[in-house]
């Protein structure tokens, strides 16, 4: 079992790898030339040649590469072209964002979302499936923009209950910081947990045709004891999939949210990097998103395999 | 004062998708009485599984009550309200499935998975619960009884699973028990072992049971009472005595007649007949030895089969015996070039042939046919049946349209199915006509050989007798060789005429059907032989009482890498030989081979001793006159 969780690590690592590449060969291709981009007006093809010098761009590609991801497994982003900052300095605060509305998020829709999938499971055909089955199902198909602009209108314009930003400032109380992250996480909290509440029904519901469940049925277990104790345990491993799926999603996928609620977290920074063609930002906004997905994954994996007695306990 | 159990007018219907109803059962009576054991017998199909779950107030998805009443101490449990029903399943009625790999949860201890029913309807505490499991681990005869509760299922053997599943059902001391085929899954040593126990503890906790199983010999060894069932209606009922000896109704006549016939030799048969020469043979296997994982300097990481060599002959049927793991499967697998053999050759008609498939010429692979267990996997849903046989047709004899259409009507004829099958899909099929399609398949290619892997262990025994007839006429019409792999010992007798006899990997006995069926045995073939149930009340304990039995069904099997694989089951092993060394090759008789470290002397004069197992076989009684030389008279008349 040992050896499956290292070898699951190692996989990990190759897949950042690999996608280090892509990261740095996918922006490398874009059009447009950094030191022109910099440089402006002021570009002559002394002063070009003089900055390409200066950041290694004359260098060819793969030695640019390892440099690059020298930096990288160092901490060392590299310097935005907007401004001249560390990239570190301005990923910083927003990843503490963005990882601050995640976890809010991740703690409130996973445990929900499980617990109305089991719900659902436990009852399947009655109202209270039905119910839960039309909300997700309708849920999963409204875009989050619409869900969110929604809001907006309704709960900020409408009855101004909230407000239609998400600025935080720093000497806000924690009542006044839940009330500007109520609409975001609300509407995080929709999208993300549609999909968990029903690959925990189904993950559920295909274990419940197994016959060590019709056999605990016929030991006179209750349905509940079924669900929770006979079933679950069994069905772990896609759940934890899905739902490592979605939290990664929280970090990265979230632009949509960040921007309608102009709310600043890491995704919105790289669209803006994007916009300014800011490309170390890009790759370095690129490689924390793609990290958590490997991470989540692994653990996911990791969980699934913990939760199998079969590899846990070796006969 | 009311029975334990009484079913009265049970009806359960199933629903088709337009909501009109399918009788499922339909209007069955029968009573249990306390302490009694009651059969349910029939093929599937019958309903009677169905109505033993009916015992427990429970229908599977999709069926429901529609009539009649189950009464349990004079209270109809079908009208109880559901947590009466909950009170009662685990409680006071028990219920142990067929297969109890699948009936117990992966993810949870056997220790909570036993005691939990107890527990739950408060019957013992945890702690009560736990020593009574201990108790119950010590008389079902299961190894180390303090730690078992601590596994998991996947740790146990299968047979182990089943008995611990029986200490499921005992722990919270149910008034019945309901067993559902719980043997027939099993190989026959491990039938044999797990009937005792159900039997001993039947005996010592005094519950009535309903025992439900489409093998008569097993009935006839555990029932008090039988209820012979077809299409959801009671046939017959009455005593043991009177079924099993005296049977009425034509459908239990039909039931006993197919009972597969005990091992038995037929002189008629060209059998004994050993010619041995390497021209007439199809398939040889020399020295092979075989397994799965990489393979370092000849030997794979997990050896399965070692040192193997057998042969068949043109026009032969080779039948190959053994249990489960014994590497059977394997064996086909390696002939059919779907695992390369690490050591040794497989050549087909004197021909060495490559060890990976991907490396044989379509020739090659078109004489050699493979016919799979479970048809319902080898054929594609999804195509109608005519160009499931059309395909192999084209591929290996470019035969295409009308012709291609021509032969595939031919196919089915040959195997007895109606030509309109042909645009029918295998669903639509019942399990006996998709095992013909699935043979119609392999036929297509014209093979030399056919590998035949378990292709009746899925059917019932009247279907699968059906299968068998049909197998040896095809092979009178196509004069194709067989290899027919089985863990059933009397389908084998009755259609090859070769036997090879595997345990753990290793060729321990083989020969001519007659010379196999007949002493002297190889100690496991004897095991094997005296281990399958006979019709016939008392057999059970007569046999159990046996000295090798004793010895073989106890122990499990173990693969050894040095010795005789069978040295920890065998009666006759002897220390610091059987363990360390390679058993040496007798041959009694031209053509059988023995491989034992006894002398042939030690071996048959144990054969008095097994004279009386021979009884029993009264087809061989009738047939074979064993002297105590142990030659059997036929060979003496054979030969001189």
């Amino acid at each position: 079992m040992q050896r499956m969780v290292i070898n699951r690590i190692l996989i990990g690592i190759v897949t950042l790898f690999v996608v280090s590449i892509l990261v740095f060969v996918g922006t490398s291709i874009l059009p447009g030339d950094v030191a022109e981009i910099v440089l402006g007006q002021a570009a002559t093809p002394e002063s070009l040649a003089a900055y390409r010098a200066e950041r290694g761009l004359d260098q060819p590609l793969y030695i640019q590469f390892i440099s690059w991801l020298q930096g990288m497994a160092t901490g060392d982003l590299g310097i935005s072209k907007a401004g001249g900052a560390t990239i570190s300095s301005l990923i910083d605060g927003r990843l503490g964002n963005t990882m601050y509305l995640a976890a809010i998020v991740a703690v409130i829709s996973v445990p929900l979302s499980i617990a109305l999938g089991l719900l659902a499971a436990m009852y399947p055909g009655t109202w209270i499936d039905r119910v839960l089955t039309f909300g997700t199902l309708s849920l999963i198909s409204v875009p989050e923009f619409f869900i969110a602009t929604f809001m907006v209108l309704i709960l900020a314009v409408n009855l101004h209950w909230l407000p239609a930003i998400s600025r935080i400032s720093p000497d806000a109380t924690f009542l006044e910081e839940m009330r500007g992250l109520a609409m975001p996480l609300i509407t995080l909290i929709i999208v993300v947990s549609a999909q968990m509440i029903r690959m925990t029904r189904a993950g559920i519901l295909n274990v419940m045709n197994s016959p060590y469940i019709e056999m605990a049925i016929l030991k006179g277990v209750p349905r509940k004891r079924i669900i929770l104790r006979h079933a679950f345990f069994n069905a772990i491993g896609p759940i934890v999939n899905v739902v490592a799926l979605n939290l990664a999603y929280l970090v990265s996928g979230v632009v949509v949210v960040e921007t309608i609620f102009a709310y600043p977290g890491l995704a919105k920074l790289m669209i803006d990097g994007v916009q300014t063609r800011d490309l170390p930002l890009v790759q370095a906004c690129a490689m924390i998103f793609c990290g958590t997905y490997v991470v989540l994954i692994i653990l996911a994996d990791v969980a699934a395999i913990l939760s199998n007695p079969r590899l846990r306990n070796p006969k | 004062m009311s029975e334990l159990l009484e079913v009265r007018g049970l009806k359960i219907e199933a629903k088709k998708e337009d909501g009109t109803p399918i009788p499922i059962v339909k209007g069955v009576d029968f009573v249990v009485k306390a302490g009694q054991v009651v059969a349910l017998i029939g093929e599937s199909g019958s309903g009677k599984t169905t109505i033993s779950l009916a015992a427990l107030a429970y229908t599977r998805p999709g069926l429901e009550f529609c009539g009649g009443e189950v009464c349990l101490h004079g209270e109809d449990i079908l009208t109880m309200p559901p947590l009466g029903q909950r009170n009662l399943r685990g409680n006071r009625v028990a219920y142990l499935a067929q297969s109890a790999a699948a009936t117990f949860n992966p993810a949870i201890t056997i220790g909570e998975q036993v005691t939990e029913s107890a527990v739950l309807h408060g019957v013992l505490t945890q702690e009560e619960a736990n020593i009574r499991a201990i108790e119950l681990y010590g008389a079902l005869e299961l190894p180390d009884p303090e730690l078992l509760g601590r596994r998991y299922p996947h740790q146990v053997s299968g047979g182990q699973l089943q008995r611990l599943m029986a200490a499921m059902a005992l722990i919270g001391k149910p008034d019945l028990l309901v067993l559902d085929e719980p043997t027939t899954a099993l190989d026959v040593t491990t039938q044999i072992e797990v009937l005792k126990a159900f039997k001993k503890v039947i005996n010592e906790e005094g519950s009535a049971a309903i025992y439900v199983t489409h093998d008569l010999a097993v009935v006839a060894q555990v029932a008090d009472h039988i209820v012979v069932l077809y299409s959801g209606e009671v046939q017959e009922q009455g005593s043991v005595e009177q079924i099993i000896n005296n049977p009425q109704h034509p459908y239990t006549k039909r039931l006993m007649a197919a009972v597969k016939p005990k091992p038995t030799v037929d002189l008629a048969s060209d059998a004994v007949d050993a010619r041995h020469d390497r021209e007439h043979d199809n398939v040889r296997v020399e020295n092979m030895t075989a397994g799965y994982g990489g393979i370092i300097d000849g030997k794979p990481a997990i050896t399965v089969l070692r040192d193997i060599d057998m042969s068949v002959e043109n026009g032969h049927v080779v039948g190959v015996i053994g249990e489960s793991g014994c590497g059977k499967s394997t064996l086909a697998r390696v002939i059919a070039g779907l695992l390369a053999p690490a050591q040794g050759s497989i050549s087909l008609d004197g021909k060495i042939l490559p060890g990976n498939m991907l490396s044989r010429s379509r020739s090659e692979l078109q004489k050699l046919q493979f016919v799979y267990q479970m048809a319902d996997t080898a054929l594609n849903p999804r195509q109608l049946i005519g160009d499931i046989l059309g395909r192999p047709l084209q591929f290996y004899h470019g035969i295409t349209g009308k012709e291609n259409r021509r032969r595939v009507n031919e196919l089915l004829e040959l195997v007895e199915l109606p030509i309109d099958f042909a645009e029918r899909y295998q669903t639509e099929l019942s399990g006996g006509q998709k095992q013909r399609v699935n043979l119609a398949r392999a036929l297509a290619a014209e093979p030399e050989v056919l590998l035949c892997d378990e292709v009746t262990s899925a059917l019932d025994s009247i279907v699968s007798s059906n299968v068998i007839k049909l197998l040896s006429k095809l092979r009178d019409k196509t004069g194709v060789s067989f290899m027919f792999i089985s863990h059933d010992l009397s389908t084998v007798a009755s259609f090859a005429d070769e036997i090879v006899v595997l345990y753990a990997g290793r060729v321990v006995e083989q020969g001519p059907v007659a010379k196999i069926l007949a002493p002297p045995f190889h100690p496991y073939t004897r095991l094997l032989i005296s281990s399958v149930p006979e019709l016939r009340i008392g057999w059970l304990e007569e046999t159990m009482g046996k000295r090798e039995m004793a010895v073989g069904i106890a122990r499990g099997v173990e693969i050894t890498e040095v010795g005789c694989p069978f040295y920890n089951r065998c009666p006759m092993a002897i220390e610091g030989t059987c363990n360390l060394d390679t058993a040496p090759v007798h041959e009694p008789s031209s053509g059988h081979l023995i491989a034992c470290h006894c002398s042939l002397e030690d071996i048959i004069a144990v054969e008095h001793e097994t004279q009386q197992i021979l009884k029993g076989f009264e087809g061989i009684g009738d047939k074979v006159d064993i002297n105590p030389t142990g030659k059997a008279a036929v060979l003496t008349q054979e030969h001189f």
